[in-house]
């Protein structure tokens, strides 16, 4: 069963989006995603600067399975990417939640999470589609 | 640590050792006088001043480290190699052997047209017989490999909108169960992917189609039967969409296998099509020889196909260059695409006939069918539970992986134990777990009944013992390979080992 924490929301494309303090939001992969895509070999995350429109596809992460395209759940500028991931793609398979963020963004509109899937909505997603 | 099972030839190599039989004659007696002599007349800082890196070794050194090799290889020509979307059929050893006739060998690439008349009718020969099995107006065997023919294909596209002066149309339609080449293609010719998906039953999603299409679009890129292994049954209300917008089709060759003698792509819509000849047309791939994507269009597009193509004057053949075809989108090799891997297609054809030609598709998809309906009967999960098989089908161990932690790979290294090689593994992407298996129509049915016995040992397996999976491949010259780390620390280079280290 993958791990859903409830201080975030979620993409129904598998992506997780938690607001910091500061008004900022960090965005990376579910442990579902981290789970099916398997072991992570490389990732490619947007560079700060970048303006992205909700549900652009903007980073890259590839497996041994596969290469999927990350999409980024809300509007916003990329202000930080984690540069860990270059060196070390499994920190998403260790800890997607945590140290495998992949960027930060200065949303368009904080608001802009609302639209987005609650813990229990995600997981009922999850349920749905077999997961 | 794994042992190492045949060192590289070049840890063989002691200075000077050599096999003079086997040297070109320009290297011994009156030929190395001559060589010498070319060699001085080489300004001096031009000249090498040490001996390239190439390994010397004996002739029986070089027999047993490549019969090692070929030992160690697991291959269509040792065992049943069912690789879903790829073709892995028998590659009949006539073509080899007559596509090595000497005077095809000998022949020169440069060598004028009135030179090489037999070659060129070959060539002639099989764009026809091409155009005729996909309805297609007009066929170039330039590309070099199957995603060289995307690309020649979606260039030609791109020229015909040019050529109209419709500069906005820089968009291709792919639906997700496309091959990762697709987009890839798509994106190389300088076009905007649009994702479009497909329905619970394998077809393209019409609503979503219908959607996508606009003045933006330059075309769609289809697989029929797509990577889901099943017929795409809409795709005459697709070409008239696309069509509809102003876009054209191009059809994807992987599984032309299933409908091959059947159903033709020309009489479906497509504008465009390139074909894998090292699959459907049995040439040697994957890793044995390289391949050759010739492209077949309809007539709006004839005067964009890459050069050369040869044409035929009454008798004669010639080859058709930039001169006869202004528009081409120019050439995409040096010389003619590879000679020696078309023969050999040409070979094949013409040793099947029209009506052995019809027999493939109807035997390829007889195979996968009979497989499909026999391990579903044994208890595996289809993934399409209601389609009949086209050439390939899917089944899905996300049962297996979530009650029992056996995974898709598990299975696939424990086939090895088994004496098969393991169907393409989580493709398409669309399906977790799941196995794409393609038997081709060269398999024997004992062949076919010892696979599923294979399956059906290895499903017992998973509720027994799981360990046997999950440490296979036990029998192999090398167990479980780190492919994380393959992926991750590429090293493809042999280099010396100082010897003072």
């Amino acid at each position: 069963m993958s791990h859903i924490p409830a201080d975030r929301r979620y993409a129904k494309s598998h992506e997780w989006v938690r607001l910091l303090p500061d008004g900022r939001v960090e965005i990376g992969i579910t442990d579902h995603a981290q789970q099916a895509l398997g072991d992570l070999v490389f990732v490619e995350v947007p560079e700060p600067g970048r303006v992205l429109g909700a549900g652009e596809a903007c980073a890259v992460v590839e497996s041994v399975k596969a290469a999927s395209d990350v999409y980024s759940p809300i509007a916003g500028t990329v202000l930080e990417n984690n540069a860990d991931l270059g060196g070390a793609p499994e920190l998403i398979n260790q800890d997607c939640y945590g140290k495998g963020w992949m960027m930060r963004l200065q949303p368009v509109s904080p608001d802009a999470l609302d639209a987005l899937l609650g813990p229990e909505a995600y997981a009922a997603q999850l349920a749905a589609e077999g997961g | 640590m794994n042992q190492i099972l045949e060192k590289s030839i070049f840890e063989y190599s002691r200075e000077g050792r050599g096999a003079a039989a086997q040297q070109p004659p320009a290297l011994v007696g009156a030929g190395a006088a001559a060589a010498h002599e070319a060699q001085s007349a080489l300004p001096a800082a031009l000249r090498r001043r040490s001996k390239p890196l190439l390994p010397e070794v004996s002739e029986l050194d070089v027999v047993r480290h490549f019969t090692r090799l070929s030992q160690l290889n697991f291959s269509i020509d040792t065992n049943f190699y069912p690789l879903g979307s790829c073709t892995m059929k028998y590659n009949p050893k006539a073509c080899n052997q007559y596509a090595m006739l000497p005077e095809f060998l000998a022949r020169h690439p440069l060598a004028p047209d009135s030179q090489g008349q037999g070659f060129l009718s070959c060539m002639v020969e099989l764009q026809e017989m091409l155009e005729e099995v996909t309805g297609m107006k007009a066929v170039s065997l330039n590309p070099m490999a199957g995603a060289q023919g995307e690309f020649a294909g979606v260039a030609m596209i791109r020229a015909y909108h040019h050529a109209r002066g419709d500069l906005a149309r820089n968009e291709i339609i792919v639906p997700e169960a496309a091959h990762g080449t697709n987009p890839a293609t798509a994106t190389m010719c300088g076009c905007v992917v649009r994702e479009i998906p497909v329905d619970a039953e394998g077809d393209v999603d019409i609503a979503a189609l219908e959607k996508a299409v606009g003045p933006h679009t330059a075309g769609i890129m289809l697989t029929n039967p797509s990577t889901l292994g099943v017929f795409e049954r809409k795709i005459q209300e697709v070409a008239r969409i696309v069509h509809g917008a102003g876009g054209l089709l191009y059809y994807d060759g992987a599984n032309l296998n299933a409908i091959l003698g059947k159903v033709r792509p020309g009489d479906m819509g497509f504008d465009v099509i390139h074909m894998n000849l090292h699959k459907t047309f049995s040439t040697p791939h994957g890793g044995g020889g390289p391949g050759a994507g010739a492209v077949g269009v309809s007539a709006r597009l004839e005067p964009f196909l890459p050069v050369p193509v040869v044409g035929r004057e009454g008798e004669a053949y010639r080859w058709l260059t930039e001169v006869d075809r202004p528009q081409s989108i120019g050439r995409l090799s040096a010389f003619m695409g590879n000679a020696g891997v078309l023969l050999r297609a040409y070979i094949y054809m013409r040793m099947l006939g029209r009506s052995g030609m019809s027999q493939v598709g109807e035997f390829a998809t007889l195979n996968a069918n009979y497989l499909l309906a026999r391990l579903r009967a044994a208890g595996f999960d289809l993934a399409y539970p209601t389609r009949r098989a086209s050439h390939e089908f899917i089944i899905t161990l996300r049962r297996q992986a979530k009650e029992l932690n056996v995974t898709a790979m598990d299975v696939a290294k424990r086939l090895l134990d088994y004496g098969f090689h393991a169907p393409t593994t989580y493709f398409p992407l669309l399906v977790p777990e799941c196995l794409l298996i393609e038997p081709t129509e060269t398999e024997s049915r004992e062949t076919l009944d010892a696979f599923v016995e294979a399956m059906v040992a290895i499903l017992a397996e998973t509720e027994t013992d799981a360990a046997k999976l999950k440490g296979a491949p036990w029998t192999m010259p090398v167990r479980r390979l780190d492919d994380v780390r393959a992926a991750k620390q590429l090293e493809l280079t042999w280099k010396p080992v100082n010897s003072a280290a």
